[in-house]
């Protein structure tokens, strides 16, 4: 066990890549939710499609083959991707693909009568979504986007199947160079289930600074 | 004085049923209508459709010289579009039966934000004007409360609220009373007895409180079947109806009342 230690700085650098590659998916994830969520919405038929055809496409197929594609195929195209890039689109893309449907159901679950009160103080489509409906859905989708994340996060290691240094891929070094097998595996996955937690706090922290803001009680939040 | 609102020979149906059956109505600058028959006798309607929440089926709308839900194009007219809509909607204002404010704004928040993002008042401005009208239906006290926190009574005085800081030329009250609990019912009908008695807006209301349509209108509308049945100063039509349905009806509240 003691070896292990050696490989501490090299599993620092991992847990770093692996929190790198999350953060930045996520964010792309994030944008994506709202941009194809939202453009489900649209009362244009061909942004509706287009939008659908995305959703199916990075729901409906592999995120490891998706990330092969674009690692080995897509330069034989003239596209080449650096494997953090590849990592990224790929996790980014798929997590945008589910959280795009936290994002409509939430703004479509937003009554009826607000869109009849927005009209009737002549709010435009704009202003109504911007103002009205997704501040009022943001809140219900906190915690469907908190499972989301953690998925996100154990996604992330199937970039170590493209070079990339994370976690994972730290772990098959170890066990490669010293004949370590259960040791690393387990650490990492104390680790992986460590930075899981921050991301539960994380989320926990978001939806109750949400609640204490509008003096409401949220479902499933954990009081302080 | 010309009318601020024309009903010419206006249908309206949802799929079988007729809710408006060649409606013609005129109404006065400044006039308040009380708009009252049996459920489904096509009153929200009226309402709904004045507040382009709902499509007519065929016929006319003029609203202060401008056809609703028409434009002139080249000497035709054609079927409004959204622009047309979007400026025609900016003279009329609506309270609903479920208050409908907006839950993630505190009072005075719901009654300022409208005025920014529409009117582009100012922020100080609308916000000077929303304590104002908070002032108005008895609410100062309740400015930073989110609706949540807030009586079914004073949700409504703040949607009334937020209807007036729009300055509208139309109001419509659609069944303002009728969700509220009924020890709730006065403090929101006081307040419009005292908008109607002191303001020049032109209003319709519907409703199911035959005194407070006595107090509120000039005239009262006696819908039925999506024709009205009768039409009158408020003393007449309560006191000496002259239609047999009319009678029927109001005979049902005088035993309550």
């Amino acid at each position: 066990m003691g070896q292990i230690l050696e490989f501490t700085p090299l599993l620092i650098e991992g847990t770093w890549m692996t929190i790198k590659l999350t953060v930045v998916s996520a964010v792309l994830a994030l944008v994506i939710s709202f941009v194809v969520g939202l453009s489900r919405l649209s009362s244009s038929r061909s942004v509706r499609v287009l939008a659908t055809i995305y959703l199916e496409f990075f729901r409906g197929t592999s995120a490891l083959v998706q990330m092969f594609f674009m690692f080995y195929v897509l330069p034989l195209l003239g596209l080449t991707l650096s494997p953090f890039t590849a990592g990224v689109i790929a996790c980014g893309f798929n997590l945008g693909s589910y959280g795009s449907e936290v994002v409509r159901g939430a703004v479509q679950s937003v009554g009826k009568g607000q869109h009849e009160a927005s009209t009737a103080l002549n709010y435009t489509v704009y202003q109504r979504y911007r103002y009205v409906l997704i501040p009022q859905a943001v809140p219900m989708m906190i915690p469907p986007f908190g499972n989301l994340l953690i998925e996100l996060m154990k996604l992330t290691a199937v970039t170590s199947l493209i070079t990339i240094a994370d976690l994972t891929f730290v772990a098959q070094i170890i066990r490669a160079q010293t004949a370590m097998t259960l040791e690393p595996f387990l650490l990492i996955l104390v680790i992986y289930f460590l930075i899981a937690s921050v991301l539960v706090g994380f989320t926990d922290f978001v939806a109750r600074s949400i609640a204490r803001k509008r003096h409401i009680t949220l479902a499933g939040v954990r009081r302080s | 004085m010309a009318n601020i609102i024309e009903f010419q020979n206006v249908h309206k149906s949802f799929g079988e049923l007729k809710v408006l059956d060649d409606l013609n109505l005129h109404v006065e600058p400044g006039e308040k209508l009380a708009l009252i028959g049996p459920s489904g006798s096509g009153k929200t309607t009226i309402l709904r459709i004045l507040m382009t929440l709902e499509t007519l089926s065929s016929g006319r709308i003029i609203v202060d010289g401008d056809y609703l839900w028409h434009e002139e194009k080249g000497g035709r007219l054609i079927e409004a579009s959204d622009a047309h809509l979007h400026k025609m909607r900016n003279g009329i204002g609506m309270v609903f039966q479920h208050f409908n404010l907006f839950p993630h704004l505190t009072a005075v928040q719901n009654i300022e934000q409208p005025q920014i993002l529409v009117r582009r008042t100012p922020k100080i401005e609308a916000r000077e004007k929303a304590m104002e009208l908070l002032g108005l239906v008895g609410l100062s006290d309740k400015q930073n409360h989110f609706p949540h926190e807030l009586s079914g009574g004073q949700q409504q005085r703040v949607a009334i609220a937020r209807s007036l800081a729009m300055d509208p030329k139309i109001m419509l009250f659609d069944e303002v009373t009728s969700a509220l609990d009924p020890e709730l019912v006065d403090e929101v009908l006081n307040v419009l007895r005292r908008l109607a008695a002191d303001s020049d807006t032109t209003m319709l209301t519907v409703t199911h409180e035959m005194h407070f349509a006595r107090d509120f209108a000039d005239r009262v509308l006696f819908f039925d079947k999506g024709k009205i049945v009768e039409a009158g100063k408020p003393e007449e039509i309560f006191t000496h109806p002259k239609e047999e349905r009319t009678r029927n009806f109001l005979s049902k509240f005088i035993t309550v009342t």
